[in-house]
């Protein structure tokens, strides 16, 4: 978690020619007779931000799962640091470091909201069934260590106060902050976020809006699906522009909302 | 009422709620009702006879009673290895059928029905390997205490109340402290979250198959030792494991025991009440009503 935001930019650190963390290239999706992504390339550095929008249909969500391993794609692959990991599944890709949230967010609606938050911490002694009998000391400790984390992480997300709650009473704002919480908990170094800000009311919204920004002065790397413009451009200083499942353009915030490119295919989504 | 139907019934509803908390794991998890479930009851028994009977051969001190049981350490030794050794069949049971099924995505009804031919051929095997008389682990005879009210047990039925009880508590515990429980349970509730928040899917399926076979093999052993061993016991047990698992809602062990010990009581009083021929009707009869009146079941939760 950041302790210090006003220590450099991750923003600033990947301008000055950061590494690339996770390469899109010529990747295809095809569901049936439509091709959702069609070959389509981009990059995001380490301690980058940024945004990727497109009208509706233009592939973005595919894209995601893509990413996260949620889906195979049928051409092209995708690297994390230079790996190709375009067959491993989702969880796989947590332990390459990338976590991601939904559109729609999906708590464990029956689960407590700190039970959550610690479905995001793997790779504990007490998965291990027998681990549980012969090493009690250690899980205990580990699942101490845990508590803590995930504490601390929804007191970052302001929801401690709910930690005992199940999650289905939460709002959607604030099943988007415990998603967000959730992939913290696994230490993510690239964050996917989808719609982050789609259906939140605009106090919780700037709750939404600060931590990303902390998280991406922390160094995580951030890839932001976004329709609010205004939040794509307080965070975002680059954007690239999807439409009908292929790259359209990139550039910063002002300069995609004039390209005559964009417009046509905002416009034409809208005719 | 003669109060002994409260120990007759609690005997019998251990011994359900046992199998159903497999039966309840199972259907949570892999999301299909799975009928050789109590086949791995009869496997487990058999298996602790097999190994029980091997130990006996090579030591016959094994076999002298633990006084105040009925049994040996052979049996208990041996229970240990048919516990393993069931754990194993299931896990192979799904590697060879369930597993390739998931993989292919088949319907429920696929997996169901897949869980039957599972089940026959189980029996068969058993039945073939042990023929079809009644076998015992022992045949010592036990004088049962008198336990005030009327009430009376024997120490093997009082040991198998403690053991079942300790188990129902260990696996509550194992649910809800720690972390490979919490995956259970995210698994339980949405498989394709689970992978995406990187819970390890595979490992959660196995841990359930083990755990599920694991109460069951001490469920038959349990059996064999109170009642008697016959390859059709599992499957006399079927109908009251899945009533217990429904009346105590899917997915819950707390459930799962203390709907186990309703069906029990209800199938004792029924025996005294009405006559021991409508004993196997109480089950259909608490399914039916569960089913209509509250399908989500005692400690379950319905369904948004």
């Amino acid at each position: 978690m950041p302790t210090d935001v006003d220590q450099q930019p991750g923003e600033e650190r990947a301008a000055q020619g950061g590494m690339a963390l996770i390469q899109v290239r010529d990747v295809a999706m095809q569901f049936g007779g439509l091709r959702a992504v069609d070959g389509l390339s981009l990059t995001l550095h380490q301690g980058e931000m940024l945004g990727l929008i497109g009208p509706n249909g233009a592939g973005k969500t595919t894209l995601f799962n893509l990413i996260a391993g949620s889906l195979k794609p049928t051409a092209g692959g995708i690297f994390i640091d230079d790996r190709d990991v375009s067959h491993e599944g989702a969880d796989r890709r947590i332990g390459h470091g990338v976590g991601r949230t939904f559109q729609i967010p999906r708590p464990f609606a029956e689960m407590t909201v700190l039970e959550n938050v610690l479905t995001g911490r793997q790779h504990q002694a007490g998965e291990h069934i027998w681990m549980n009998f012969l090493r009690g000391g250690q899980v205990a400790r580990e699942e101490r260590q845990a508590v803590e984390k995930a504490r601390a992480l929804l007191d970052f997300v302001t929801l401690s106060h709910l930690e005992s709650e199940p999650a289905r009473v939460l709002s959607g704002g604030q099943r988007k902050l415990l998603e967000l919480a959730r992939i913290l908990m696994a230490d993510p170094r690239a964050i996917l976020l989808d719609e982050p800000a789609a259906g939140v009311n605009p106090s919780l919204l700037e709750v939404i809006i600060e931590r990303i920004r902390w998280l991406n002065a922390d160094g995580k790397s951030v890839l932001l699906i976004e329709h609010n413009m205004d939040m794509v451009a307080r965070l975002c200083s680059r954007v690239v522009v999807m439409a009908a499942g292929r790259y359209l353009t990139e550039g910063t915030p002002d300069e995609v909302v004039r390209d005559p490119a964009v417009i046509e295919a905002y416009l034409g989504e809208a005719a | 009422m003669n109060p002994q139907v409260l120990i007759d019934g609690l005997m019998a509803g251990a011994l359900y709620g046992l199998g159903a908390i497999g039966v309840t794991l199972t259907y949570s998890i892999l999301r299909f009702a799975n009928f050789a479930h109590s086949e791995l009851l009869t496997f487990g028994a058999y298996a602790a006879l097999a190994l029980s009977s091997a130990l006996g051969a090579l030591s016959a001190g094994l076999l002298e009673p633990i006084a105040p049981f009925s049994f040996g350490w052979a049996l208990p030794l041996a229970g240990l290895v048919a516990v393993a050794l069931t754990g194993l069949l299931a896990l192979a049971v799904d590697a060879i059928l369930f597993g390739r099924l998931r993989h292919r995505r088949s319907s429920i009804i696929v997996m169901v029905m897949a869980s039957f031919g599972a089940a026959l051929t189980l029996r068969s095997l058993i039945e073939f390997a042990f023929t079809s008389k009644p076998a015992y682990f022992t045949r010592e005879l036990q004088i049962a205490l008198p336990l005030g009210q009327g009430m009376r047990a024997t120490p093997d039925q009082l040991l198998s109340l403690a053991l079942a009880a300790i188990l129902v508590i260990g696996v509550h515990l194992l649910l809800t402290r720690t972390a490979i429980g919490r995956s259970m349970r995210a698994v339980s509730e949405n498989q394709a979250l689970a992978g995406v928040v990187g819970v390890d899917v595979r490992r959660v399926i196995r841990v359930v198959w083990l755990l599920g076979a694991a109460l069951a093999c001490i469920a038959g052993i349990m059996s064999g030792l109170l009642v008697q061993l016959r390859p059709y016991m599992g499957f006399d047990l079927l109908l009251p494991l899945f009533a217990a698992a429904i009346l105590g809602g899917i997915g819950s062990v707390p459930g799962a025991m203390l709907a186990g010990l309703i069906v029990g009581l209800a199938e004792a009083a029924t025996v005294q009440l009405v006559g021991a021929e409508w004993r196997t009707a109480v089950a259909f009869v608490i399914l039916v009503l569960v089913l209509l009146l509250r399908p989500q079941g005692l400690l379950g939760r319905a369904q948004a």
